[in-house]
């Protein structure tokens, strides 16, 4: 399986590479990408020289513009494109049903990506992509059961990609308005969830309080870990219990599944965190990297190793992980 | 202007949905959505019962729109699909791009619902081209993004052979998820968690710890904690170019809301009164249809 590793900045992609990665995926400097921070991500010169350096090494750069245009900033979609096209990338990972329409028409020799924000969850979603735009892979949102991804797998007219680690979006990626109910900013139109600029912390006699927007999303007791403020993470009230009640801090790691994942016909691990640090990146990309080489000496002999799992929990939100969706009893 | 009642999102008994659409007959809503739109596991009514209820409807004079689930995961709920694309005989409200492909594929025209992300006339264009002859505008779009796509679409030159529908009125879709939030409130795995949204006719309400209603949970969708209300806009609405007002039912006073919808549409946009004496005017939003965060009012 091959190891989708992301980078937010030179450093990051530098990381990636020298760690084993065997592709590299950036966004560019603007809204057109679902990791839309600030001093994040590429402009064009920056852009060539990650270019440079992944295929020095021989790994591959994929671009995401995988967010959603509206009408008033379609242009800057296109130019995305364009500037990819232009790069010679060796795949785009578009979301957008226009977006995937203009890179088909203007190069129909690029290779597409459905992105998880384009949310296909099924075969028939995903027949829908191949046949009017070709794309070569998906990945899937991380919302099915191992089991349904074998399902899916066994009969997926494109190769797949699967979530393998890093922060878990639990709801059905690409189709999430919870940030743009409190905040200005949503994942499919600005890239952003729970963005930083509506982030408030205080300290009050009832504890550390976390906001976004001014809205209350979790009150901390001393000594109490207190993590960002994501919106589907936050302790809020339900019949009386106060209580995380649609999910706790933590990441997603999926270690431990690698021989099921390859067993199923999986292509690809995607590694989440373009907002991360370059030491987050050496450390997760380094894991996998001896994981997936371990697995492919030894076979159905793979076990996890304690070692790898600490490392990874030291980067967790949380400090904790868990495998999600793909455990029938996590949903 | 036409009124539409959107599909119950909530799980109610058979009893219920029988008199809820009994009277839906006689309102003055022109569409009438329904199905099920959010849970496999809810079967109070099996798809031959919504069938005929939409026979039903249909005999009555009120145009009748299919709903499909959100969210497919199981290879049981992509059978089931395939089998209301192939034998009902309704136009289809498509919620996920797999029912766009089944009848992309059969050549049936259908209504695409707030799930499927249509954020620009490009998109618009191809789903278009595919059969969708209706759709419903994701609801964290704003009035200006609209009445831009809706001007793109009319350069690209089909802006008069699709309809366009708002979300007008109700609790705001907001999220669909592999876990059950309903089951999850109740201790529950997903895999027993013996039908307790039956217990909750309107979701359970979810708040902060300063008691604010925040969201409300129904199953594996999170819904807005405040009912979007979009009944003051339909002046401009109709300016834009929207064709259809919906109404996403609620267990009390779907049928007064939708006589007040009625009234201000046959007044021009001229009357302007609370809805429902018993809701509260705070417990409304309107902020995405102004660009705002959606649980703001404007």
């Amino acid at each position: 399986m091959e190891l989708v590793c992301p980078a937010g900045s030179l450093p990051a992609l530098k990381a990636a590479v020298d760690n084993g990665a065997d592709a590299v995926y950036i966004g560019f400097k603007d809204d057109t990408n679902a990791r839309h921070f600030a001093g994040l991500n590429f402009n064009d010169r920056k852009a060539k020289s990650a270019l440079e350096y992944v295929r020095a090494n021989n790994v591959k750069l994929f671009v995401a513009i995988n967010t959603y245009p509206q009408p008033h900033s379609w242009s800057r979609w296109q130019a995305a494109v364009d500037q990819a096209a232009d790069l010679q990338a060796d795949a785009l990972i578009i979301a957008d049903l226009g977006v995937l329409d203009y890179a088909r028409e203007r190069y129909p020799s690029l290779n597409l990506h459905l992105s998880v924000q384009g949310s296909a969850t099924n075969i028939e979603a995903l027949a829908f992509y191949k046949n009017n735009f070709g794309i070569k892979r998906a990945v899937l949102p991380r919302v099915l059961s191992l089991a349904q991804v074998k399902q899916v797998a066994a009969s997926s007219p494109v190769d797949l990609e699967v979530f393998g680690f890093g922060s878990l979006c639990i709801m059905a990626e690409g189709r999430c308005h919870l940030s743009s109910y409190v905040t200005p900013e949503s994942p499919n139109t600005c890239g952003a969830c729970s963005p930083a600029s509506a982030v408030r912390w205080s300290e009050t006699d009832k504890g550390r309080e976390s906001r976004l927007n001014n809205v209350l999303i979790d009150r901390f007791r001393e000594g109490e870990n207190a993590g960002y403020p994501t919106l589907c993470k936050g302790r809020f009230q339900v019949e009386g219990q106060t209580y995380h009640a649609l999910e706790e801090p933590t990441s997603l790691n999926t270690l431990q599944l690698i021989p099921q994942l390859d067993d199923i016909g999986i292509k690809a691990i995607k590694i989440e965190g373009r907002q991360r640090s370059p030491a987050y990146v050496e450390q997760v990309v380094r894991v996998w990297r001896e994981a997936l080489d371990s697995y492919k000496k030894i076979g159905s002999n793979f076990v996890t190793r304690g070692e790898w799992l600490d490392a990874l929990a030291n980067v967790s939100e949380g400090s904790q992980t868990t495998l999600g969706a793909y455990s029938r009893p996590w949903q | 202007m036409k009124l539409s009642l959107g599909p119950v999102l909530y799980y109610w008994p058979q009893r219920q949905v029988a008199d809820f659409y009994d009277q839906a007959v006689s309102s003055s809503v022109d569409i009438i959505y329904l199905g099920e739109a959010v849970c496999s596991k809810r079967q109070e009514l099996r798809t031959p019962d919504w069938l005929e209820l939409a026979a039903e409807l249909s005999e009555a004079g009120k145009a009748v729109v299919l709903s499909t689930l959100s969210l497919i995961e199981a290879r049981s709920e992509l059978s089931l699909l395939r089998k209301i694309c192939d034998n009902s005989g309704c136009l289809i409200e498509a919620n996920d791009m797999a029912a766009v492909n089944i009848l992309a594929e059969k050549k049936l025209p259908f209504v695409t619902g707030s799930s499927i992300n249509i954020y620009n006339a490009y998109s618009l264009k191809r789903l278009y081209s595919s059969g969708c002859q209706r759709w419903v505008m994701p609801v964290e779009l704003n009035r200006t993004t609209l009445k831009n796509i809706l001007i793109d679409a009319e350069k690209l030159g089909f802006a008069d052979k699709i309809e366009t529908e708002v979300f007008s009125y109700g609790r705001l879709p907001l999220a669909y998820s592999a876990r059950c939030f309903t089951a999850r409130a109740k201790n529950l795995p997903k895999d027993d968690c013996q039908l307790r949204c039956l217990e909750y006719p309107d979701g359970i309400p979810l708040d902060t710890q300063e008691n604010q209603s925040l969201f409300t949970i129904n199953g594996i969708q999170t819904q807005s904690g405040y009912i979007y209300n979009l009944r003051d806009e339909y002046s401009t609405m109709a300016e834009i170019g929207v064709d259809v007002m919906r109404i996403s039912p609620t267990s009390t006073d779907t049928f007064e809301v939708i006589e007040q919808f009625n009234q201000v549409i046959q007044e021009g946009g001229g009357a302007s009164q609370m809805i429902a004496s018993d809701i509260k005017n705070d417990e409304f939003c309107n902020g995405y249809w102004y660009g705002r965060p959606g649980m703001e009012t404007t």
